[in-house]
């Protein structure tokens, strides 16, 4: 067992836990934290995607303890603050989530592109952002149009 | 995944020393060796992470070598202005490589040393000389069409992944190996092992070995250099095939030229007899594709893989088309 402090949406968390666990269980199970989601746990299909001191990771190939000293963001925390609430709705607004399982990893995906992109970013650079993120529902062309909504939207705020 | 033991290591005297211990793994970012251990593929029992350790993430300019320190982030090292503008191909790797997430995490000293893709070593129960030497090779009486047309034999015939690789090989490369014993530096060629030649073994690297960094000869060709990766869908995949080209030019005609190829062969491949053919032509089409076709020359094809003799050699040729018309 290791002990780890970090920072998880702006609290402070120290935990004891066993090396092997990795970050999105640690979200989940010890914090309750269950908007990161695990899907294929072999670092293919982004639904596990959060924040490690600020740039977008896989947390299911992350582990728990190397974490420690860090600070973690969740798609509970850019909730909750509101950071993403214009995303959010242009998700809602047009469809681009079916089942939700992906849902969260594509929002911090979507987030961090829209963060760092340049104001006429083209849809081909949203498709090559989001393409470590997999959804099986709605063949994507929604959630483009959903984060380029936002983009446009966002530049002109 | 096995319980393992895990230290975070503050100093590289302290990780190279408890790296020596049988059973440790060197951890940097983590997003090979979690993947490997879920598997249970390492043997791990010690995990010493050295993802942390202050220094070894520079990227400069050391008189005429670039140095790319071991703990670079992939994602990083793409962005840097003054490699997109003078090495194209090193950064065309990084990008065409993984998803964001990964490259974000993924380190280029980890980089280098991720495992082969291959089905049959990845699924942790088919016979396979690589997990378990001596088995047997699954794949060459299976599914065929991801394995190497080069530096395979009927031991093991898995490709090596890695794009940053295959771009590092189109430059006069050396890695640097830090160790209790000292510092060393080593050939890139000579840094990869080939599957065929012995599929227990991925690299030179010896127990308490750390890659510490990547040495790039800096070189005028390094402007006019691309890579070229063809997969089976647009963004996040391995290569199919993939080549990085570098040229030094006078007008139209090449005065040096550097080929590596990727996706075909179990490490990080250079392709000599293509760049003589590049080399003293004026480069346009018809040369750029016959240079592609001396790449695979030697290819050996098993039942599935040799589409990859014609897709390789036009990958050739349009990176050499790409490389060319850059500035």
């Amino acid at each position: 067992m290791t002990s780890i402090t970090l920072t998880v949406n702006g609290e402070p968390i120290t935990a004891t836990i066993p090396p092997r666990l990795h970050l999105a269980d640690f979200l989940r199970d010890h914090l309750g934290l269950t908007g990161t989601h695990l899907g294929c746990e072999h670092g293919v299909c982004g639904a596990c995607t959060v924040r490690l001191d600020g740039a977008i990771v896989r947390g299911c190939l992350v582990l728990a303890v190397q974490a420690d000293c860090c600070t973690v963001e969740t798609i509970e925390g850019l909730s909750d603050s509101g950071e993403v609430a214009d995303l959010q709705h242009a998700f809602a607004a047009r469809n681009a989530l079916q089942c939700g399982y992906c849902t969260p990893g594509m929002v911090m995906t979507a987030q961090d592109f829209l963060l760092h992109a340049p104001a006429d970013a083209s849809r081909a650079a949203i498709r090559e952002h989001l393409s470590g993120n997999y959804c099986r529902c709605t063949g994507y062309e929604a959630i483009v149009d959903a984060v380029e909504t936002t983009l446009n939207a966002r530049r002109t705020s | 995944m096995r319980p393992f033991l895990y230290s975070r290591a503050t100093s590289l005297e302290q990780a190279m020393s408890e790296a020596a211990q049988s059973h440790a793994a060197i951890m940097a970012g983590g997003t090979t060796l979690v993947d490997l251990m879920r598997g249970d593929l390492t043997g791990a029992e010690h995990v010493i992470d050295i993802g942390h350790l202050p220094g070894l993430a520079k990227v400069e300019l050391d008189g005429p070598v670039l140095r790319f320190g071991a703990l670079a982030r992939m994602a990083d090292v793409a962005e840097l202005p003054f490699l997109k503008q003078n090495y194209p191909a090193l950064v065309e790797s990084l990008q065409l490589a993984a998803s964001q997430q990964i490259r974000n995490a993924a380190t280029l000293g980890g980089n280098l040393l991720q495992r082969t893709r291959c089905v049959y070593f990845r699924d942790g129960v088919s016979d396979c000389n690589k997990r378990v030497p001596g088995s047997g090779c699954t794949a060459l009486d299976g599914e065929d069409r991801e394995m190497a047309l080069f530096g395979a034999s009927d031991r093991c015939v898995a490709t090596y992944p890695g794009d940053w690789g295959t771009a590092l090989a189109a430059f006069d490369t050396s890695i640097e190996i830090s160790s209790a014993a000292g510092t060393k530096t080593v050939k890139f060629a000579d840094f990869h092992v080939a599957y065929g030649d012995d599929p227990a073994r991925e690299s030179i690297l010896q127990p308490g070995e750390i890659v510490t960094a990547i040495l790039v000869q800096a070189t005028p060709a390094g402007r006019h250099s691309t890579y070229v990766k063809v997969r089976d869908r647009q963004s996040y995949a391995y290569a199919v095939t993939s080549a990085a080209v570098a040229l030094e030019l006078d007008g139209d005609r090449v005065t040096a030229a550097r080929v590596s190829l990727g996706g075909v062969a179990s490490k990080p491949w250079r392709a000599p007899a293509a760049e003589a053919a590049l080399v003293g032509q004026v480069l346009n089409q018809a040369v750029a594709l016959e240079a592609g076709r001396a790449a695979f020359a030697d290819a050996k094809a098993l039942r599935h893989n040799g589409f990859k003799i014609d897709l390789g050699a036009r990958t050739v040729a349009r990176a050499a088309m790409v490389a060319k018309g850059k500035h």
